[in-house]
């Protein structure tokens, strides 16, 4: 059952990605990455990372697609005829080989290490959320801070960078 | 059970497909779209390892990627206004100011 819904996820992942990377009129880009994280968060749920599963479908999904589906619509593009790259089929065909090369390399490898400190009984007894929590707020605060200031920091470059420059315009008309 | 291996292949081949966006398209905006495809794939690796190698630390580092994400997705649009607002247009080729 398990690995019906994984080949269910991985394949439409997959196909939603070639479609997103292939498709001519960018709102529908948009809508097909829409599939895929769709599809990308049910695969954490295989994993038993439902915490994972439920920040990618409100903040990936809800957050950050609804602001490229904002910003496409506003600016209203036109889709060009030519919308590949000029050299996109002297990329293709070694991309294609060493993608090959390491999948095949990938599907052989064993992946043994060594194990940590929560097994999947432990994050099942109180839920992965609890488990998330304890791990950030005991050994990873540190970088929940960074991430905090980094965000902020985000956001003000951000608020900067589009506000419209009023002197400029200003400066424009005078000469 | 499904192999470790199997979740690794199906994010190396997301990757690749972002790789190849980021490559081939010319669009600024759909290039930010294929970053978060590879950005995607990374999650997908670190949580399917976090999950047999039994650590929580690749959920905790998988969040983190999701906020970045956030960021770069804020910072990047608010770019491709500003070049639109000048330029009327988001193609990457024609995006040469800072070139030499």
């Amino acid at each position: 059952m398990v690995g019906v819904f994984f080949t269910y996820f991985a394949l439409v992942s997959i196909a939603a990605g070639v479609l997103t990377v292939t498709l001519r009129h960018p709102v529908h880009c948009a809508l097909s990455l829409l599939v895929l994280l769709m599809h990308v968060s049910g695969l954490f749920i295989l994993l038993n990372a439902e915490f994972l599963w439920a920040v990618q479908v409100i903040v990936y999904v809800g957050a950050i697609l609804v602001l490229y589906l904002f910003v496409l619509m506003l600016m209203n593009l036109k889709t060009d005829e030519r919308y590949f790259h000029q050299s996109a089929l002297y990329v293709l065909g070694p991309a294609v080989l060493g993608a090959s090369y390491v999948l095949y390399n990938l599907l052989r490898s064993p992946f043994n290490g060594a194990k940590g400190d929560t097994p999947a009984a432990a994050v099942l007894q109180d839920g992965d959320t609890y488990a998330v929590g304890i791990k950030m707020f005991s050994d990873h605060l540190l970088q929940f801070e960074i991430v905090g200031i980094f965000l902020l920091g985000a956001v003000i470059g951000a608020i900067v960078l589009a506000k419209t420059p009023k002197q400029l315009e200003t400066e424009r008309e005078r000469l | 059970m499904i192999p470790l291996s199997a979740y690794t292949a199906v994010s190396a081949v997301l990757f690749i497909i972002g790789l190849m966006g980021v490559l081939v398209r010319r669009n600024f905006i759909i290039v930010l779209l294929s970053v978060e495809i590879m950005m995607n794939a990374a999650n997908i690796n670190l949580v399917a390892f976090s999950h047999y190698l039994e650590s929580m630390a690749g959920q905790l580092v998988a969040l983190f990627i999701i906020a970045i994400a956030a960021g770069e997705a804020a910072v990047g649009l608010a770019i491709i206004i500003v070049v639109f607002r000048g330029k009327i247009s988001t193609n990457v080729d024609e995006m040469n100011l800072l070139k030499w």
